[in-house]
């Protein structure tokens, strides 16, 4: 099966930046390849594509940081965040291939294994459950790395796609001006004056649970913010002289766009999007405990907890708990990272 | 008797392009009553040299050394307490903004209160009477009813007024006072000028009057200290400096005020720039912009000469013959 | 000022247009309501007087038209469920939220301003990183996850605090509040801190912003100067230039405080409009749906309104601008 080639290491070169030139597409490349394909369902090499995808990744991570790394790392809290991003991704891309159970998988549970403390070991002996089973005997530990899978990919498509949709649209209103850019901004400021949790759950509560109608949710909750903030870098920008310039020479727009409008955005996006996955794994784990957000069949963290909610006050807090102490650490990671990030990046950014 | 004998003063900043050193050997003394124009231009370390004197140096600049001896005892070595003790009280201070100096949001009575009621023990009413009188004092009219006011219901020279006012609030030994007037119009620099020395005369405070402008002190100042790089050039009494400049440098800025010289003469300026704080050439700091520089100056810096009985130097090739050095 | 007033108000008019719009067409996509109201072997003569009897035969928009009007009498429907006016339902279960999102804002202060104004106080050294890497905690800690620990911390293994539900309630002003009954109180304590610490997370920020933006201004020099102590140039000085903006996003926020309220009160089984809102979503009673919605908006527009006020009122220079005007 043909694939993308991997990020092989840059080749060795005097000049670094030359080097991150060519790797940063490639990596880029070989992400997008690899998660259309693992999404799409191809069943062959799929160990392959994920080793693929977490190299890409890597990559990508280091081009963004490369010759500010002793910024980036100005303490310990970026070190211990940086190393537990790293360590969640790797679980949730693998965890497939590191859960002892696939959760998914009825045949694989038994009832009688139901509402086990950590620990404990399945009738037969065979399978130890480390952070023990939820009512229908599923694996907690499998259940987290499944659900955190979940919950990470719904929240990065969501992002991934509302960033596109943003910035097209800020873009748009920016370089449009006038009436056009009026009726835009409106729209914005219309949706952005009230809280994503309520839009969300209205939404979800007319789609009904699934998968791709969440995805959808956090897609219409989140584009504004973005839309906003492109509009307003790419309006400083096109106010700057060399724009009129290059427009009176007669360059053609979408040439002045991207060579000079996208590549001023780029900054502020990486920083609000960072934040604004966290956001949205909080935001899908809430609409997922009320009952409005992924389907039963695969939960998310956020779902896994509420189903051990109600065992929580009779003492049997692991159903809740760890589920709930997982998703805390890939929030409060990725949150920690977009806070060292927004400081190194610096994009003139308030909040 | 000298109120203030500062000796030695140092003060660093510890930046990321190195050390500066803002202050560096700067000596000086005022008695009661005294007026002292420190004089300079800006980044020569004048009002670093006022904020260390109060210790309010920010972060990161630091005093590393020297004695601030304030009636008797060293201001370095006195704890934050007792330094705040002094500070508003017994040495004040007036700053160069006085758009920026006053809190936006707390009314005049407040800004006032406070600073009676930091180091008196006294009551609302005795404070608030005190701070009428003040504004009073510094030609603030219908001062009870100012009170309530905000700043920004205040021009500038008023605002600066106010802060005359709060600085002479508890009848302070010493004001020092960062180009107090050079925000300000003309006319009002002028009037304000007249009104402090008139108070300090009054009420026998002594005066640290920093500026950029020699005219200022001109009228004011019963003794001068011009600095330039962190340390203090040229010192003296007023008149002999002004009539008869030793050092290039002191020459370079007085010939720089119109109508200082005679009548169609042209201004003169002083070459290049104002050093690099952060690189200071070997030798003496001025020699990259002096006149009369010789191969010495390049290679050692002049240490401080007196002459005259009351004038002191740092130069090697002085304008003036040092007669009577004592 | 008065131009000001009418210009805000024409703005919260068609921002209540917009919303009815948005929000019938939005909420008659949901579900078939017809599926709840009558049992499911009904005939289909029954089934069609109950979509007679509600309206739901006629096309979309004479729905709209007729919603319209009705809600331009206060009237916004009769909820499927209770069979009460849904208004009237809302308003009955609106005091316990809004006085949960009232004592969650002042937690909310009351954590994050000194928290705030001391990390800015220390910002370069430990403790001001210290804070500041545990707000990031608290922006990060899920909702509804925070307030199941506490339950099974302060509830199940303390027993210092009642889990969920609402205690006693004393009726204030025509409203049933628990918040001036010590018992009422108490069962509030939790859920008021679930609902407040993401918030004070942000106030935390905020204010270390902004007191380090203040002790970096001439005047807080000035005042230093004037050898006032530290105490008091950070309570008087800096907290009275922060609580303009503070003041300013709390109020913004505590409409966000009321829709993530929905959250908490589901976990602490709170009998407010969140709970409510989350229950008809479930049960498909859309007219309770629609009415929270309107509700929410004009209660948005009103916060909005007296945060201006407010804003006005704090600020001397705004408030002189105004007046000049």
């Amino acid at each position: 099966m043909s694939m993308t080639a991997p990020p092989a290491p840059a080749p060795i070169s005097n000049d670094p930046g030359r080097a991150w030139r060519i790797a940063r597409p490639l990596a880029g490349i070989a992400v997008f390849g690899s998660l259309a394909l693992l999404f799409g369902g191809v069943d062959v090499g799929v160990f392959a594509l994920r080793v693929v995808l977490l190299v890409g990744l890597v990559v990508l991570a280091a081009a963004l940081l490369q010759g500010k790394t002793r910024k980036f790392f100005s303490g310990p809290a970026a070190y211990m965040a940086t190393f537990s991003l790293f360590v969640l991704v790797v679980l949730a891309i693998f965890a497939t291939e590191i859960s002892p159970q696939n959760p998914y998988d009825l045949r694989q549970l038994s009832i009688m294994d139901g509402r086990l403390p950590p620990g404990s070991t399945t009738f037969d002996g065979s399978m130890t459950f480390h952070l023990g089973t939820d009512e229908q005997g599923r694996d907690i530990l499998s259940g987290i790395l499944y659900g955190l899978r979940i919950s990470l990919s719904v929240s990065i498509i969501a992002t991934l796609i509302a960033m596109l949709i943003g910035v097209v649209v800020g873009i748009y209103a920016a370089w449009a001006g006038g009436r056009i850019e009026a009726v835009l901004m409106r729209i914005v400021d219309f949706q952005l004056s009230f809280p994503s949790i309520l839009v969300a759950l209205m939404l979800m509560a007319a789609f009904g649970r699934g998968l791709d109608k969440i995805v959808i949710a956090l897609i219409i909750v989140q584009w504004a913010y973005y839309a906003r903030t492109v509009r307003g870098t790419a309006l400083s920008e096109t106010r700057k002289e060399y724009i009129d310039a290059a427009r009176g020479l007669g360059l053609p727009s979408w040439r002045i766009i991207f060579r000079h409008l996208l590549p001023n955005c780029v900054p502020p996006l990486i920083v609000i999007s960072t934040v604004q996955v966290a956001n949205t794994i909080v935001l899908e784990s809430s609409l997922s405990f009320l009952g409005v957000g992924v389907p039963i069949t695969q939960p998310s963290l956020g779902l896994l907890i509420a189903n051990g909610y109600g065992y929580m006050l009779s003492g049997q807090y692991w159903m809740s708990m760890y589920p709930g102490l997982a998703l805390l650490a890939i929030v409060a990671s990725i949150n920690l990272v977009g806070d060292r990030l927004r400081d190194t990046l610096n994009p003139r950014l308030t909040r | 008797m000298s109120i203030l004998d500062v000796r030695d003063l140092q003060t660093h900043f510890f930046t990321d392009a190195g050390v500066v050193k803002a202050v560096d050997g700067v000596s000086f003394s005022l008695s009661a009553g005294e007026v002292l124009g420190l004089v300079g231009e800006s980044g020569s370390g004048k009002s670093v040299t006022g904020f260390s004197i109060l210790r309010l140096v920010d972060a990161p600049g630091r005093v590393v050394g020297g004695q601030i001896n304030f009636k008797g005892q060293d201001l370095a070595k006195l704890s934050d307490r007792e330094m705040r003790a002094l500070r508003g009280n017994r040495i004040a201070m007036i700053f160069q903004d006085p758009m920026m100096t006053l809190n936006p949001v707390l009314r005049i009575e407040t800004q006032m209160v406070e600073a009676v009621r930091a180091h008196d023990r006294v009551s609302h009413k005795a404070a608030r009477d005190r701070a009428i009188s003040a504004l009073a004092k510094v030609g603030i009219p219908s001062p009870t009813e100012r009170l309530a006011a905000y700043p920004h219901q205040f021009s500038g020279g008023m605002r600066q007024r106010v802060a005359i006012a709060i600085a002479l609030l508890n009848g302070p030994d010493l004001i020092v006072a960062d180009e107090p007037t050079t925000a300000l119009d003309v006319t009002i620099q002028s009037q304000i000028l007249a009104e402090v020395q008139q108070l300090a005369r009054e009420t026998g405070t002594a005066l640290i009057w920093i500026t950029h402008d020699l005219a200022v002190v001109a009228g004011l100042a019963d003794n001068i200290s011009v600095m330039y790089a962190g340390r203090i050039v040229e010192s003296g009494p007023t008149d002999a400096v002004l009539t008869a400049p030793a050092h290039p440098y002191t020459q370079g800025l007085l010939g720089s005020i119109p109508g200082h010289g005679r009548r169609g003469e042209r201004l003169t300026q002083i070459p290049g720039m104002a050093p690099n704080m952060a690189r200071l050439p070997d030798g003496c700091a001025f020699a990259p912009r002096c006149a009369r520089v010789s191969d010495t100056c390049r290679s050692s810096a002049p240490e401080i000469t007196t002459f005259d009985g009351r004038r002191s130097l740092r130069c090697f090739h002085p304008l003036v013959p040092m007669t009577s050095s004592a | 000022m008065l131009v000001f007033l009418l210009r805000r108000l024409a703005q919260s008019v068609f921002v209540l247009i917009a919303m009815m719009i948005v929000v019938f067409f939005g909420v008659y996509m949901i579900g078939n309501p017809i599926d709840i109201l009558i049992s499911p072997d009904a005939t289909p003569a029954e089934i069609a007087e109950t979509m007679t009897r509600f309206g739901f035969d006629e096309p979309a928009y004479m729905q709209f038209l007729k919603f319209v009007g009705n809600a331009l009498q206060g009237d916004l429907g009769r909820s499927f469920v209770h069979g009460e006016s849904a208004v009237t339902l809302i308003l009955s279960y609106m005091p316990a939220t809004l006085e949960l999102a009232a004592l969650g804002l002042f937690f909310s202060v009351a954590i994050g301003v000194p928290l705030g104004v001391y990390a800015g106080y220390k910002a370069d050294r430990w403790q001001g990183r210290a804070i500041m890497t545990g707000s990031i905690f608290g922006f990060s800690l899920p909702n509804f996850w925070v307030g199941m620990l506490l339950i099974l911390i302060f509830a199940v293994e303390l027993r210092w605090l009642p889990s969920t539900g609402r205690g006693e309630t004393v009726e204030v002003l025509g409203m049933r509040l628990s918040i001036f009954s010590e018992n009422g109180l108490k069962y509030m304590i939790l859920p008021a801190l679930t609902l407040a610490l993401y918030k004070a997370s942000l106030v935390t920020r905020l204010a270390r912003a902004g007191t380090q933006e203040a002790l970096m201004q001439d005047y807080v020099k000035f005042a230093r100067a004037k050898g006032v102590s530290e105490t008091r140039i950070l309570l008087v000085h800096v907290l009275k230039n922060i609580m303009i903006p503070i003041i300013t996003v709390l109020g913004l926020e505590l409409g966000s405080m009321i829709a993530f309220a929905v959250v908490t009160e589901t976990v602490f089984a709170w009998p407010g409009m969140g709970k409510l809102l989350i229950d008809s979503i479930l049960t498909l009673d859309r007219p309770v749906i629609v009415a929270y919605l309107m509700m929410t908006v004009i209660i948005f527009i009103f916060i909005n309104f007296t945060v201006d006020v407010i804003y006005t009122l704090l600020d001397p220079r705004v408030r002189v601008k105004g007046e000049a005007s």
